[in-house]
């Protein structure tokens, strides 16, 4: 689950992390009372859950209450990749800027520990960094136990060369994003830029947050900030029912057990030249309940000229989802084309059931993509 | 042969009396598996009645007792994520040397401490979210179907769950039998990596080539692509499931994930050819390579 930008800063000034002052602004009127009250000289900066904002218009400085109101009126008009811009945060701008600097917390899954990873070239996508200068990234890696030592922070700060006047301020700043880290569940903590401001200060300008889900359920404080405007409706749906959806833009719903076989599913249509719609994995068990919700799903999506269920039965059993797809078909009347594949557990039983539903079978998993591909090309 | 589990695997159960772990431990019997014990805090001294005349288990309240009073030599999780880790320490404090934990959902900040534990231990730990492991004919401990094994060379070892089991059925259809199959899990920080498994079936003799089946995210493939370049002499036929990923999102599994540029299909699949390993572009292709 990622946060918002407001969200993401608020939470590392919890932990000392030094932020700007700001607030978050719904409509121009309230954009400019907020820029009243921090002096006029703003920036306002969309708050949608996506990278590219700057490119897209949705940044933009202000140097009164009245241009704050005029920039946050264009911007709260915006749509920024498929995002409604609905929030602006009004943020007090840095009194200069003398250096621009990366600095992040994340897993680093080849090592199997949080890693620190900074860099002196700020303000730009690390990525890019990554590929076309990797020397400016420096990183250190923090055991459990021992959390982030003075020892590390003095080594990052002086391979980037930050003025040494700034190491102390830098240290704590390191150990409180560490701990914003550790304490949220996160799996990015990450500023771009960490700014060093004229007057010689540090300063998070800007701020972004991941958080493990699966730690959700002992950070309640977080599962509640989740943005669900920022999901489509049928993936809110989908976690309301504990399914695994994720919209794309083909014209084949996929509905499949297992998230690896999921995947498969969708590059073999693709590579027989059809476009997956979804991704869906209904798990294990698989009961007509889910299969109906899961039907339902695919097909609210217009884009959708025919459906491909490929199960494979082990603890999930075949005539179970072949009565569950039937019951599926008897509440959602539709004329978009199936595909059935049902392997293992009981697939036989399953085949039997769906024979009187007319509905395309197939035995392989390259079958049933060919004819998946075809019923869309029949359409 | 075979690797890490066989007949003389002497397994616990640990949530034996929960509704999976009593469902999978019923399957496990049936496949043959020697199951000593289960693990319920609180239920100690009852005795764990599968049906189907299977045989009945005892019961412990704790990991230790169980080892001690069994024998034990390997356990499989099935408790809920929230008390995974602490099941997987538990299995590691008793001196178990095997450990397979099935059950999804464990934070990735926990897993990152159960590795750290797990350094100076001689426990060896399998998943979490992982199907676990089958040794046809001998053992089965997890979920992997055993009615679609079959005994013989092939080893598989793989991230997912039901894409290895098509992966198996197909050998098993075409009479390729396996040695061992091992399900390592899809979660960013695992117990045991490709690189581990590979370097087994590598030192067994009855296993004569493997497959193993990969999937978007961290960086596992590529470190056993050039493990295998350096290492193995067995024929590696590999599989990477996420081509059409979207970058961003996790598909199912939490590691399943393309971040930024790092962790695609693509890239994957080319550290693999260069390390001489067959790439198959579909799953039903796995076995079509296997057999030519």
């Amino acid at each position: 689950m990622n946060l918002h930008e407001y969200q993401a800063k608020r939470l590392f000034a919890e932990h000392g992390v030094p932020i700007p002052a700001g607030e978050v602004a719904t409509t121009p009127n309230e954009a400019r009372e907020i820029a009243r009250e921090l002096g006029g000289r703003v920036i306002v900066k969309a708050q949608v859950l996506t990278g590219g904002r700057g490119k897209a218009g949705g940044v933009k400085l202000a140097n009164s209450p009245d241009e704050a109101e005029e920039m946050a009126s264009q911007i709260l008009g915006l749509k920024i990749k498929d995002f409604d811009v609905r929030r602006v945060l009004i943020d007090q701008q840095a009194p200069g800027i003398a250096q621009e600097i990366y600095l992040a917390v994340l897993i680093d899954r080849a090592r199997r520990l949080p890693m620190i990873m900074a860099s002196a070239a700020g303000g730009m996508d690390i990525e890019e960094v990554a590929e076309t200068a990797p020397e400016k990234i420096v990183t250190v890696h923090i055991e459990p136990e021992l959390g982030v030592r003075s020892y590390q922070t003095t080594y990052l700060a002086s391979t980037m060369g930050m003025p040494r006047n700034l190491w102390r301020d830098f240290d704590k700043l390191v150990k409180g994003l560490y701990a914003c880290f550790q304490a949220n569940d996160a799996s990015l903590t990450e500023i771009n830029p960490l700014v060093i401001t004229g007057e010689g200060k540090l300063l998070a300008v800007d701020g972004k947050m991941s958080i493990d889900d699966n730690a959700l359920y002992r950070q309640p404080r977080l599962a509640e900030m989740r943005d669900v405007a920022e999901e489509t409706a049928s993936e809110r749906e989908a976690r309301a029912s504990g399914l695994n959806f994720i919209q794309l833009d083909g014209s084949i719903g996929c509905m499949v057990n297992g998230a690896g076989l999921a995947m498969a599913t969708m590059d073999i249509i693709k590579l027989f030249g059809g476009a997956p719609a979804n991704f869906l994995d209904i798990g294990g068990g698989a009961k007509a309940e889910q299969v109906t919700t899961a039907l339902r799903l695919i097909l609210s999506d217009p884009k959708v000229e025919a459906v491909l269920f490929n199960i494979f039965g082990g603890i999930t059993r075949g005539d179970e989802v072949a009565r569950g797809i039937i019951e599926a078909l008897e509440v959602i009347k539709t004329d978009v084309p199936m595909v059935v594949r049902l392997v293992g557990t009981n697939a036989e039983e399953g085949r039997a059931i769906l024979a009187d539903a007319n509905m395309e079978t197939a035995v392989t998993l390259s079958d049933a993509a060919r004819k998946a591909v075809a019923a869309v090309r029949g359409s | 042969m075979s690797i890490l589990v066989d007949k003389n695997t002497r397994l616990l159960v640990q949530g034996i009396t929960g509704r999976e772990g009593a469902f999978h431990t019923k399957n496990m019997l049936a496949a043959h598996t020697n199951i000593v014990g289960g693990v319920t805090p609180g239920k100690g001294g009852e005795l764990f009645d599968p049906g189907d005349g299977l045989g009945k288990v005892p019961v412990f309240d704790s990991v230790k007792t169980a080892a001690v009073e069994t024998g034990a030599n390997a356990s499989v999780i099935f408790v809920p994520a929230r008390f995974a880790a602490d099941a997987v320490y538990e299995a590691v404090d008793a001196g178990l040397p095997l450990v397979v934990c099935i059950t999804e959902g464990i934070p990735v900040l926990d897993m990152i401490r159960v590795r750290a534990y797990l350094e100076n231990k001689s426990t060896r730990l399998i998943g979490p979210n992982c199907p676990g492991l089958i040794t046809p004919g001998q053992a089965k401990v997890g979920i992997i179907p055993a009615s679609i094994v079959k005994p013989g060379n092939v080893g598989v070892v793989s991230k997912s769950g039901t894409l290895t089991y098509e992966v198996i059925d197909a050998l098993t259809q075409r009479g390729l039998g396996q040695s061992t199959c091992v399900g390592i899990g899809g979660d960013p920080i695992n117990g045991t990596n490709f690189i581990d498994v590979l370097a087994m079936f590598e030192a067994d003799p009855e296993t004569e080539q493997i497959i193993m089946i990969g999937e978007i995210g961290g960086n596992a493939e590529e470190q056993a692509a050039a493990y295998i370049a350096e290492h193995m002499s067995k024929t590696v036929t590999s599989f990477i499931a996420g081509r059409t990923a979207p970058p961003g999102r996790r598909m199912g599994h939490a590691g399943a994930i393309v971040e930024g540029k790092s962790g695609t299909a693509a890239g994957k699949e080319a550290a693999l050819r260069a390390a001489g390993v067959q790439v198959a572009e579909h799953p039903d292709q796995i076995v079509e390579l296997i057999v030519a």
